[in-house]
């Protein structure tokens, strides 16, 4: 079942007085479970298209469909609520609320819900131990290494058991060690809550994880392949080059 | 509720900036009530301070007395009935005489007022008792202010010229019985105050008087013959200077206000272009743009909160300690013309509290919205990056 679907899509940003192109006809479905990822080089249109998964964004033309809604006709507030629903998002400088504990910051999205104070607490400890953060609850996020503050806004993506994750650049920001670390929780959250991961990332220790690769340049699919393929055709390229 | 909670955090948070413009805001919210304060507790103290001396509860003028014209106070004058002779016997109408005249203070010529009051009334705070002490002469008594300007003193004598019912000049030395001190200019300045037997015998109009001062326990009711003015009639002016003096308050505390609000003004854009990459998360965490924009106005809200409490925990002392002591004019209220006391002490009517409390809440809160409603303008892709616009 497909939990995200694109048709023809194109986005384009006004740029003096004409404009910029920046995705142009993106057909491609992504379904639920899958871990997938969108690669290529800085302006390849990754983020852009991220933006657009995750109601951040709408298209200029072509169609973006998100858990059956299309992305162009929802309202700011439909939008919104899909957004607090159905989709967590993990930047790549974390983004948390530096005023907020761990806790709070991973209480952030159910206060929006209106949860019960007793079911929060227990959703945002089950949430801090998937990412195994339980001994940080009250630490603030300048208390924190880079590599604890991506798993808290991991948690903080989890917390609302969303049906998508999208991750823009999650390890840019990461040594070798903590990257691993994080992609291994992820993929653990994937596999066992079921969970569809994208990642935006040109990170080569993030594709090694990823399910399926679709590669982006100059806003166009350039590649869509399974994690074998990717693997077979990187072989060959460096069998070649040898 | 979220808003709240946010907003405190944020607040806390902001530590120093805060209460920067909280001490602000604070400073402007004490000295507001402080000026209002200090204008009210004068009104009421003038108010008071003329009723005492001047005006009692209201007055009964003769049909053709008025005050502001001079021409009508020779044949402002008429004979006492039984009616009203009863009143004042129990209390309840001191009468009083006028008559212009001239006094001849160390051969200097000066217009003055002569007014004929009871020795034995208990109505007016005027010290009329003292004109029963001198057993010899003629004796009045007069105000600090005009025996200064006049260069008299109690036991001086000085020459005072008049004119009878019939118009014809008269003269006599009046002696200074007393001299009083007095908040209320209006009391003293070139004014006499002899018995009103004695003046009613030196004007020949027996049994007359000018106008009647009601007591407290008047019942005020119409007389026949006598037209009543009421307090606020009689205050009129001193009313219209209040609310000029108010009106002049309005103005300083709305550049107290102003300057607070532009330090909060400031603070908010500060805050938004510092913040835009919280405003992106907080926009991808599923927040509308109503609830962000909510934030920062309870935030900027929020301060006039904070600045309350805080200009409570000074302000109050504060004030309770101005309120025991009052605040000293020394001489230069002697000058003014109008009745100032030596001594202002301010008054704090819960209501003036809270409407300035109100009007500062509602002021950083309009502040608040208007930076944070440039929020609802942005797109999240680029409030998430940080982006300047």
């Amino acid at each position: 079942m497909s939990i995200i679907k694109i048709n023809n899509l194109e986005k384009q940003f006004p740029v003096g007085d004409g404009f910029f192109t920046a995705l142009s006809d993106i057909n491609m479905e992504v379904k639920k479970g899958e871990f997938a990822g969108l690669i290529g080089p800085s302006g390849s249109g990754k983020t852009t298209l991220l933006n657009i998964i995750g109601s951040l964004d709408t298209p200029t033309k072509g169609t973006a469909e998100v858990m059956g809604k299309s992305i162009a006709e929802l309202t700011y507030k439909q939008s919104a609520g899909l957004r607090n629903r159905h989709i967590g998002f993990i930047f790549q400088t974390y983004n948390l609320l530096p005023v907020y504990t761990v806790f709070e910051n991973v209480e952030f999205p159910l206060l929006l819900q209106k949860m019960s104070a007793v079911e929060r607490k227990k959703a945002v400890m089950q949430a801090l131990e998937w990412v195994g953060l339980t001994d940080k609850v009250y630490s603030k996020p300048s208390m924190l290494s880079g590599g604890e503050c991506q798993r808290v806004a991991i948690a903080r993506a989890m917390v609302k058991r969303p049906e998508i994750v999208l991750a823009d650049e999650p390890t840019a920001n990461l040594d070798s060690e903590n990257s691993h670390h994080i992609l291994r929780t992820m993929k653990k959250l994937n596999k066992e809550l079921g969970v569809t991961f994208v990642f935006s990332t040109h990170d080569e220790k993030v594709m090694q994880y990823l399910d399926r690769i679709i590669a982006l340049e100059d806003g166009k699919v350039l590649r869509d392949e399974t994690q074998e393929e990717f693997a077979v055709r990187k072989n060959s390229q460096i069998y070649k080059t040898k | 509720m979220i808003a709240i909670k946010l907003a405190y955090k944020n607040l806390v948070g902001a530590g120093l900036r805060t209460w920067l413009n909280v001490s602000v805001l604070s400073f402007a919210f004490v000295l507001m009530i402080f000026y209002n304060g200090m204008i009210e507790g004068w009104n009421r103290q003038a108010r008071n301070d003329t009723q005492d001396w001047e005006i009692g509860e209201g007055q009964y003028w003769e049909q053709s007395y008025d005050r502001y014209d001079p021409y009508t106070f020779q044949d402002a004058h008429k004979l006492v009935s039984e009616d009203v002779a009863a009143m004042i016997d129990r209390g309840e109408l001191t009468p009083i005489l006028v008559r212009q005249a001239n006094m001849y203070p160390e051969g200097r010529m000066q217009s003055v007022l002569l007014k004929g009051v009871d020795p034995n009334q208990r109505i007016l705070k005027l010290p009329t008792s003292d004109l029963n002490n001198v057993q010899n002469g003629y004796s009045a008594i007069i105000g600090r202010r005009m025996a200064k300007d006049a260069g008299l003193k109690v036991g001086d004598k000085v020459l005072v010229r008049w004119r009878d019912k019939n118009g014809m000049f008269d003269a006599i030395d009046i002696n200074i019985a007393a001299i009083f001190k007095t908040d209320v200019p209006s009391v003293e300045n070139g004014q006499i105050y002899l018995d009103i037997n004695v003046l009613q015998e030196m004007i020949g109009l027996p049994n007359q008087a000018t106008l009647l001062v009601a007591g407290e326990n008047s019942s005020l009711s119409e007389i026949d013959g006598w037209d009543f003015k009421t307090t606020d009639f009689l205050l009129k002016e001193f009313d219209a200077l209040i609310q000029s003096k108010k009106a002049g308050g309005m103005v300083i505390s709305g550049m107290l206000l102003l300057i607070a609000l532009l330090a909060i003004f400031d603070t908010q854009v500060l805050s938004i272009f510092r913040r835009q990459k919280e405003i992106g998360t907080y926009i991808a965490l599923g927040m509308t743009r109503s609830q962000v924009v909510g934030i920062f106005t309870v935030e900027g809200g929020a301060h006039s909160i904070l600045a309350a409490i805080v200009g409570a925990a000074y302000g109050i002392p504060l004030f309770l300690w101005l309120d025991s002591i009052g605040l000293s004019f020394g001489s230069s209220s002697q000058d003014m013309g109008i009745a100032v006391a030596d001594v202002i002490y301010p008054y704090y009517s819960i209501g003036m509290i809270f409407s300035s409390l109100l009007l500062v809440v509602i002021s950083a809160t309009i502040v608040s919205y208007l930076p944070a409603r440039k929020i609802s303008k942005m797109r999240p892709t680029d409030a998430l990056k940080g982006k300047l616009q």
